[in-house]
């Protein structure tokens, strides 16, 4: 089912996860995927909801301990305390945006910093020039991240007042203090407007080209077939197809996963014959429109589960043009 | 900045109101310069009133029969008239006191009077009900409460501070009751502050902290009874008029400038109390409420930064205590060993210390509500062992219900802290003498609070109790975090039980209970953090004088004195949830003000230049 990576272990891999599987009780979330992220690679990872994208990167972080298989960034296994994670040089940003709300901008991104910075709590109470020294050097490097990220003259800003979109810029700005090899954006562009996410996708390909590797799990498909280098599709837990974005593109398998048919003999199937035969019904009585509406409409990965229902829950004149397929034309 | 209305209307968010804006009418609809121009005279005659004899007979509490010299409560009346006078002239435009009212105008001169108002009838009142009768009163007292009253009911007549909001005339009139909560409601400042020299600033922070040591000396001192129900009244509705001025914000920024000189000047007052005392009555007080804010302050490093709720706190303040007993030469102690201070205080706090790690080691991987649980549970086992280490439940440690008592006083360098002291010619007796060393361990104590709290490893404590899933991703230990938190929050408390003990001479188990009538408890110690201010370095000093001082001075009340004491505690969380001294972020947290409406006292260069540019654009 899964494609091999092409090649593994080489020198300049950063990331390489193998076979990992986390079950929660009976229900697997992740079923024995491998991803192998280079340096210099921008990679997705694309899906259905509730397809394991968010579980394997907290597999990846140690927020979850994969109940199979090993991760490993440069070649050493990464340790299960998420501390340690970030230590190591994997940073990351939360689905649901999770920022330190009651700090300021600067603050947050000082945060960052912690695993890079050593001054404890007597170097603290001292205030000798060490810890003089290193709070300066810390506040450069944040400023730093924070001009680099457009929020430099908001750093006395609380995190709560930001827009929506700097406060996901502040995420990525907090995650990279902490000089990370390999970044994880778990859906950095929801909520965003089409101008946010293309400054979104200049800045992941600045991140790159400073020389840190970039894996982004995003429901948007042109921000995601543009930006990456490689895509992965996890399906259900299973990596379905990795490769290029054409070839990703171009997958039967991803298309079929899309509208909710993954398998031929899954339970699914049964629907899927019902679909074909009402959408058949619907054409020869004469509801051209209708259905020509819904081919894009069911071909917009975003609008996947809504395809999934039969189509006579559907009033034939739901679906005005247009109307339903916000980037329908990814495809 | 020397630009006018025009200008001002430009550059400032729309909401600065010019004096052109219209202003919805007080409750009384006067012409403004008239109502302000009564309410000064009617504030002058107020004030002049307190050189009269209120009563003929000096039975009342303060003697209030003299010609000339204002004493007792009309001091407060005479405080409360030359404030509202101040306010009012600042809202006439006089010159040097446009300073005064940098925010609100009419709000502070309406909570001036009010307090003005509040505190001189409650004192005729008191007159009239401990003496029996009006007859009691003298001419003076009539004037005083008829001039205090012209003074509110002048101030009702001048308009409110805010703009008209829009679609002001077609709405319905406001009734009397919403002019009067709008003309109370509190304003931004109308334009930045003009700049003071520093010397100049340096003096407004100095002239605060002396009329701050003035104030709380007044209540401390002021007797039991009428007197300091006088005050309390006095000062909640005054403080409210110095806020609406603006006058507070500005004193913050100001203090923000000159942080260790505010600092020196804040520890200087504090020094200054004993020296204002004549006997020991008060300076016990003094010592106790200084032993209950370090500890509160040592708390709020567990509670305020890394957010740990600790039920049982007052438990590290009982083995700091109880430490310190045992080494300190009591002749009643298991160990019969007599360290000399600087040891006794490393063994209260190392003893401490190590408690706090023995409990936190094991607790301190839950979270939130399982952790409190736990922890007033270790209180509990703490007082009840300390109980049965009595010889007859236990080995013979704690002497039990009877505790270690007679520590001897302490002897630092033959200064004996027993004995008086001529100090600059004043006399400094025992309790003004464990004050002074009390100062100085609070001093330590505010410095590694503020120290810690700003650094590396208080910013990890801010970003656990804010989010401790995104701050471990971020790569912070946050067990070992919460752990050094607990650990250095108990060493805190042990260092001042240290103290505790000496001051009290015997260590007991039923001072270190979880709840009770007087403080320091963990229930007591914890309302001092959330009152005063999480997570703010002033905040729980100031909450710990207030929750020590009440309930000592409200003894009078007798049953109903804990009823009433919840009774304003409740009544002060629904209306400032932040605190009396909030954090910044707290404020925001809890009064909502729209999400671009964020302080930008640091910031007003680079908006100001950026709304410049969007309107060259347009």
């Amino acid at each position: 089912m899964t494609t091999p990576t092409a090649s593994t272990g080489t020198a300049d891999t950063v990331l390489e996860a193998a076979g990992v599987t986390m079950r929660f009780g009976g229900l697997t979330a992740v079923r024995g995927v491998d991803l192998t992220v280079r340096a210099g690679e921008i990679v997705g990872l694309i899906g259905p909801n509730g397809a394991g994208k968010t579980t394997f990167f907290n597999c990846l972080t140690g927020l979850y301990i994969p109940t199979e298989g090993t991760v490993s960034y440069r070649g050493t296994r990464l340790s299960r305390k998420p501390h340690l994670v970030t230590k190591a040089g994997v940073a990351r940003t939360f689905q649901n945006i999770r920022l330190f709300a009651n700090m300021t901008v600067l603050e947050n991104t000082l945060v960052g910093r912690h695993t890079r910075t050593k001054e404890g709590l007597w170097s603290a109470l001292l205030r000798g020039p060490g810890f003089r020294k290193a709070e300066r050097s810390s506040e450069e490097r944040a400023m730093q991240l924070l001009e680099f990220t457009g929020l430099a003259a908001k750093r006395d800003h609380l995190a709560r007042n930001l827009p929506y979109g700097e406060q996901r810029k502040l995420e990525i700005a907090r995650a990279l203090a902490s000089d990370p090899g390999l970044l994880l954006l778990d859906e950095p562009t929801a909520g965003m407007n089409p101008q946010e996410t293309r400054a979104t996708r200049d800045l992941v390909l600045a991140i790159r080209d400073q020389g840190t590797a970039v894996l982004v799990i995003e429901h948007d498909m042109r921000f995601i077939f543009n930006l990456c280098d490689r895509v992965a599709v996890l399906v259900q837990g299973e990596k379905l197809v990795e490769g290029s974005s054409e070839a990703v593109q171009a997958d039967e398998r991803v298309v079929a996963a899309y509208l909710g048919t993954p398998f031929e003999d899954a339970p699914g199937a049964e629907e899927a014959a019902e679909v074909r035969a009402a959408e058949e019904q619907a054409r020869a009585a004469g509801h051209g429109p209708a259905v020509q509406e819904d081919t894009p409409r069911a071909a917009a990965p975003e609008d996947a589960p809504r395809a999934d229902r039969p189509p006579e829950d559907r009033p034939p004149g739901d679906s005005p043009p247009g109307n339903h397929t916000p980037e329908g034309d990814a495809r | 900045m020397t630009t006018t209305t025009p200008a001002n209307g430009g550059n400032g968010p729309g909401k600065t109101a010019g004096t052109a804006t219209r202003r919805p009418p007080g409750v009384f609809r006067l012409p403004e310069r008239g109502a302000l121009l009564g309410t000064a005279a009617a504030a002058l005659a107020t004030a002049a009133s307190t050189a009269l004899p209120w009563t003929w007979s000096s039975d009342f509490p303060g003697d209030l029969t003299y010609y000339g010299s204002p004493a007792g409560l009309q001091l407060i009346t005479f405080a409360g008239g030359v404030l509202t006078l101040l306010f009012a002239l600042s809202g006439l435009g006089v010159r040097g006191l446009g300073r005064l009212t940098p925010a609100g105008r009419t709000s502070p001169v309406l909570f001036a009077s009010l307090a003005t108002l509040a505190a001189t009838w409650f004192t005729l009142g008191a007159i009239a009900v401990q003496l029996g009768g009006l007859v009691n009163l003298e001419a003076g007292g009539y004037i005083a409460g008829a001039a205090a009253l012209a003074t509110f009911l002048g101030a009702l007549g001048l308009p409110a501070d805010r703009p008209v909001p829009a679609g002001w005339e077609t709405a319905p009139a406001p009734g009397a009751w919403q002019r009067f909560t709008d003309a109370l409601a509190s304003v931004p400042p109308r334009e930045p502050a003009r700049p003071l020299p520093s010397w100049g600033e340096i003096l407004v922070i100095a002239a605060a902290f002396g009329a701050g040591l003035y104030v709380f000396t007044y209540g401390i001192d002021a007797e039991d009874g009428a007197p300091f129900v006088g005050y309390l009244i006095f000062v909640a509705l005054a403080t409210p008029a110095l806020l609406r001025a603006g006058l507070v914000r500005r004193l913050t920024e100001i203090t923000a400038r000159h942080r260790g000189v505010a600092l020196a000047a804040a520890f200087v007052a504090a020094a200054c109390f004993p020296f204002t005392q004549d006997t020991d009555q008060y300076t016990i007080i003094g010592a106790n409420i200084l032993i209950f804010a370090t500890v509160a302050l040592g708390l709020n490093v567990v509670v305020g930064l890394a957010g740990l709720l600790d039920l049982g706190y007052v438990a590290f303040l009982g083995v700091g205590a109880y430490a310190a007993a045992l080494v300190s030469g009591s002749p009643e102690s298991a160990l019969g060993l007599h360290f000399p201070f600087w040891a006794a205080l490393l063994t209260g706090a190392a003893a401490s210390l190590a408690f706090g790690v023995l409990i936190g080691a094991p607790t301190l991987r839950l979270r939130g509500d399982y952790l409190a649980i736990v922890t007033l549970g270790f209180g509990e086992i703490f007082r009840i062992a300390m109980l049965n280490l009595n010889g007859t439940t236990g080995p013979d440690v704690t002497n039990g219900a009877m505790g270690i008592p007679n520590i001897p006083n302490l002897e630092i360098f033959g200064f004996n802290f027993g004995e008086p002291h001529q100090i600059l010619g004043f006399t400094i007796a025992t309790y003004g003498n464990y004050y002074l060393l009390m100062i100085l361990v609070t001093a330590v104590v505010v410095l590694v609070f503020r120290r810690a709290a700003a650094s590396r490893i208080g910013r990890a404590w801010i970003a656990i109790r804010e989010d401790e899933t995104a701050a471990v991703a971020m790569g912070v230990n946050s067990f070992r975090l919460r752990l050094l938190a607990f650990a250095l929050g108990a060493a805190l408390a042990g260092f001042a039980g240290t103290v505790h003990v000496h001051v009290v001479t015997t260590a007991t188990p039923e001072q270190f209970q979880f709840a009770g009538p007087t403080p320091p408890n963990s229930a007591f110690l914890l309302a001092a953090v959330i009152l005063g201010g999480m997570g703010t370095l002033s905040g729980p000093l100031v909450g710990a004088a207030l929750l020590f001082l009440i309930p000592a001075k409200l003894d009078f009340l007798q049953d109903y004195q804990l009823f009433l004491f919840g009774l304003a505690l409740v009544l002060l969380m629904r209306f400032r949830p932040e605190g009396l001294i909030p954090d910044r972020r707290k404020q925001l947290e809890f009064h909502e003000t729209g999400q671009l409406d964020v302080p930008d006292t640091r910031l007003p260069a680079g908006d100001q230049a950026l709304g410049g540019g969007n309107q060259a654009k347009a």
